[in-house]
């Protein structure tokens, strides 16, 4: 286990190096089994979350912290288990019938339990944004799938909104392809343009998480580096979570990395340590490639 | 943009949410109230007809002829009528629609005459059933002359339900797997064999459905028979189709006039004396339950499709 | 399509079989295929050749028609007194009549049935909507003579409660009960469309903290909305093309008026009108129905043309 295939991310590197709130975030209180966590301020802590869905159990007691203003990626085998744990933390499966959540992800500074059957999932979605595997801009304007977020709030002043569409198409790196033809329909963008339209429309209402789910699985490698680019931009205002299946990118782009197995989590720390050296024997097999 | 929310406007969210929330609660009121107008209208349809027409049950009007006077007259000669005129609807659709439904899913190339045919069974679906009416008027009533009769009105009947059995013998046979026409190729059946073998008996039940609900459709088409003119009078059946004598058989029948249930109804509504419309109401007792009966049946058969094929 | 007969020719021990049988074989076979085949796509055919006899009759007869009288005065001629002394053939009274019922019908059908689309597609719990669709289903196999039944003797006298100088025979009694005919129609067809929607675009609006009426409404009707025009426009067909209930219960007399609580026959009405008298064969009365089967036609045929425009307009591209 002398050579590991991968760069690491510059953010990553800098990790341990922490800027001084540290003592903020002990104040909050938190739990006491984690791993070493650097002294970050956490945005989310997950405490013994479990999930089901009919009779099967999805998650099986997972605890983390999720640190504020960095980015946080999930990885491991299909069907670990990542992207059920990603769509906890929007009430996601709320949609469907027959899922029920157990244990508690706990958003701060506020202590709201995002699970709590008395929380509105919809109120957890207007504080938590998303982007989805595959891009899935609304059959409208790419001006009205920006705006979209801020209608369902109900906003009506027109200058507000537009300000809000234009600082988040600038945010995602989209206004300057797509300035002149705001009107335009949003499925004559390309792919990466969809997919960073789609991460404009999350960004327009100021989310306090962003959730990315496996988000450049569906698009060309020139597209990914633009949206992974994005991303390394976009953790200096808020905090993202990132399910990805490709290890490469966990490395690039997060500072913090999960690698869980058939619904537990089986380690969680730097990105660094994740990859140079990790505690658990199976995680070293997964990173190296000899899972199996 | 902020990184986290402040009190107050986590309660201003709140507050919003709660609002809109509140219009998701009335939207699911109106919509549950309005799918219910139709629900509510089949059973208010239902017992208006029970309470106007349940009085005239009885045997007799089952074994009656129309008459002049309404207590009197009985439904024999249109029921009658109906079940002549299906079966000939029935003989000249099933074949002809089954056969069309094949052609299309299984032998058509794909080409302008394949979606030329494709283009016509999709629009004739939504001719209006009069002017099918029409058609049988100047086509089989006086170009090939079989007047008013129950071929005219059976094949008339046939035409009109042909779209119906065409697009369910092609969604049936759709949904069998490629795989099941290669390997019956891999043994060495002819294409024909394949179909006769394997797609047909595998889409019987979607085939079934289709011809119930269009014999069903037919059962109740009142208006391109009207247009070719059937009787609203008839106090006599058509001759046996089996006879006692030599041969036996008798295709006399398919050129007798008729009358068939829905235009008995029509007739006795139309009437100003209202003792007729009890008459109606029975008849039309008759007819829908006929009609519903073979909908329930057919939906039954879909469902019970749906549940245990799973290829 | 290798050897149908391989079976056999085991069965009989394969080298005894002899080159020429086999042949005969062979081509026997090919030629039943091809019978086959050329039968099957007759069968097909009938479709083109139904939809040729239809163009065809009311092309001929109405000629004869047009014989007598001239088409500018049946298209734009107010009165329709075919069976007068002096007799008038201006069809539009019929046409009004036509357009005053499917247009009271589609008030009734396109609001309910479009809002029970969208309760049935994103807000019925599974249990309701798997009790209820079966209902509506049925509501589509009720035959038309009934409704109209249902019509004249039921919502008619419970109209005239309400509006008290209401005639016997109205529009508007036959247009409601044509409505909820057709909400079953533009219910199931528009939510086919609207349940075709991909899940990913709910979950993208969702995602944003959208409720469900927001949803429906901002995110998936738009989406569907090609395939909800094809519903609207197959209820304006239904509606048009329908005969029973107002034969019954609108009234047979041609009146130009545009007002639903007036009596007025529509074209189908007219056509019944006519088949149920003994006009004689290859009369002007007799051909007068043709004509107006034409022009039955050629309005649904428009409002199919005004449907597949727009349905090009708002194709769907999830």
């Amino acid at each position: 286990m002398s050579s590991v295939p991968f760069s690491i991310g510059p953010a990553a590197q800098a990790a341990p190096v922490r800027p001084p709130a540290a003592q903020e975030a002990e104040a909050v209180g938190r739990p006491a089994p984690r791993p070493a966590a650097p002294p970050v301020p956490v945005k989310a802590e997950v405490r013994e979350l479990e999930f089901h869905y009919g009779d099967f159990q999805g998650l099986k007691g997972l605890s983390m912290p999720v640190h504020e203003r960095r980015v946080t990626a999930l990885i491991g085998p299909s069907g670990c288990g990542k992207s059920t744990f990603l769509r906890c933390f929007n009430r996601m499966h709320d949609l469907y019938p027959g899922n029920r959540y157990r244990g508690e992800i706990r958003l701060l500074p506020d202590g709201t339990n995002l699970l709590a059957s008395a929380v509105d999932p919809i109120e957890v979605r207007m504080r938590i944004s998303m982007v989805f595997q595959k891009p899935n801009p609304f059959p409208k304007s790419i001006y009205e799938n920006v705006a979209y977020g801020l209608r369902v709030r109900g906003e009506g002043n027109r200058r507000a909104i537009d300000d809000k569409v234009e600082q988040a198409l600038r945010s995602a790196a989209l206004w300057d392809e797509v300035k002149d033809r705001l009107q335009d329909l949003a499925f004559n963008l390309s792919g990466g343009q969809q997919q960073r339209l789609c991460i404009a429309r999350a960004l327009a209402t100021d989310p306090e998480i962003m959730l990315f789910d496996e988000p450049t699985s569906a698009l060309d490698p020139i597209a990914t580096a633009s949206i992974e680019e994005l991303i390394a931009d976009l953790k200096d205002k808020l905090t993202i979570l990132i399910v990805t299946h490709n290890m490469q990118q966990a490395a690039r782009v997060s500072d913090y990395t999960a690698y869980m197995y058939l619904g537990e989590l089986v380690e969680f720390d730097t990105t660094e340590r994740i990859f140079m050296q990790p505690k658990r024997k199976e995680t070293e097999d997964y990173i190296t490639g000899r899972f199996g | 943009m902020s990184t986290s929310r402040a009190g107050e406007d986590l309660a201003a969210l709140r507050e919003l949410i709660g609002r809109h929330k509140r219009r998701d609660v009335m939207f699911g009121i109106v919509g549950l109230a309005c799918m219910m107008v139709g629900v509510v209208t089949l059973i208010v349809l239902f017992i208006d007809l029970l309470i106007d027409g349940a009085p005239r049950f009885s045997w007799d009007f089952f074994t009656s002829f129309p008459s002049r006077r309404a207590g009197e007259a009985g439904i024999l000669s249109a029921w009658v009528g109906t079940l002549l005129v299906m079966a000939v609807t029935m003989v000249a659709a099933v074949p002809l629609g089954v056969a069309a439904g094949i052609y299309l899913e299984e032998y058509a190339p794909k080409n302008w005459v394949t979606d030329l045919i494709e283009i016509n069974v999709t629009n004739l679906a939504g001719v209006p059933s009069i002017v099918y009416g029409l058609l049988a008027l100047g086509l089989f009533v006086y170009a090939l002359g079989f007047g008013q009769s129950v071929l005219s009105a059976g094949l008339t009947l046939a035409l009109l339900i042909l779209p119906v059995i065409i697009v369910a013998t092609r969604e049936s046979i759709r949904a069998i797997p490629g795989s099941i026409r290669e390997a019956a190729h891999a043994v060495g059946a002819t294409k024909w064999q394949v179909t006769y073998d394997h797609i047909l008996p595998y889409s019987v039940g979607g085939i079934m459905t289709g011809v119930i609900i269009g014999l069903a459709r037919a059962i109740g088409e009142t208006a391109p028979i009207i247009t070719i003119g059937a009787l609203t009078f008839i106090a006599f059946l058509p001759a046996a189709p089996v006879q006692a004598e030599f041969p036996f058989v008798s295709g006399e029948w398919l050129f007798a006039p008729f009358t068939v249930l829905p235009i008995q109804m029509f007739n006795w509504v139309s009437r100003p004396d209202t003792a007729f419309h009890a008459n109606a109401a029975a008849t039309g007792i008759v007819i829908i339950v006929a009609t519903l009966a073979m909908n329930a049946l057919a939906i039954r058969i879909r469902y019970r499709i749906r549940q245990r094929i799973k290829w | 399509m290798a050897n149908a007969h391989g079976a056999g020719a085991i069965a009989t021990g394969g080298a005894a079989l002899a080159a020429p049988t086999r042949f005969a074989h062979r081509r026997s076979r090919h030629i039943k295929e091809r019978v086959i085949e050329a039968l099957l796509f007759l069968s097909a055919f009938s479709a083109v050749a139904t939809t040729v006899a239809i163009v065809a009759v009311l092309l001929y007869e109405s000629a004869a028609f047009f014989e007598h009288v001239s088409i500018v005065e049946f298209l734009t001629g107010t009165e329709w007194t075919p069976l007068f002394e002096n007799a008038k053939y201006g069809i539009l009274p019929l046409v009004a009549g036509t357009l005053v019922t499917a247009g009271v019908g589609l008030a009734v059908a396109v609001p309910l049935g479009l809002v029970t689309a969208i309760y049935l597609s994103e807000f019925a719990p599974h249990r309701v909507r798997e009790t209820v669709k079966p209902f509506l289903e049925l509501l589509e196999g009720v035959p038309t003579v009934v409704y109209g039944y249902f019509a004249l003797l039921f919502v008619t006298p419970l109209l005239q409660r309400l509006l008290p100088g209401l005639p016997g025979f109205n529009m508007l009694s036959a247009g409601i009960v044509i409505g909820v005919m057709i909400i079953p129609y533009v219910s199931s067809v528009s939510e086919d469309a609207m349940r075709a929607v991909p899940m990913s675009l709910r979950e993208g609006s969702y995602a944003m903290g959208a409720t469900r009426f927001q949803t429906a409404v901002r995110v998936v009707l738009p989406a569907a909305v090609s395939g909800v025009v094809a519903a609207f426009i197959l209820g304006i067909s239904r509606a048009v093309g329908e005969t029973m209930v107002v034969a019954i219960a609108a009234g047979q007399q041609p009146n130009f008026t545009l007002d639903p609580t007036e009596s007025a026959a529509t074209i189908t009405a007219y056509i019944v009108q006519v088949a149920l008298g003994d006009l004689p064969h290859a009369s002007i009365g007799y051909q007068s129905i043709f004509a107006a089967g034409l022009v039955l036609v050629a309005m649904t045929l428009a409002f199919n043309i005004i449907g597949h425009y727009l349905r090009r307009r708002f194709r769907e591209v999830y």
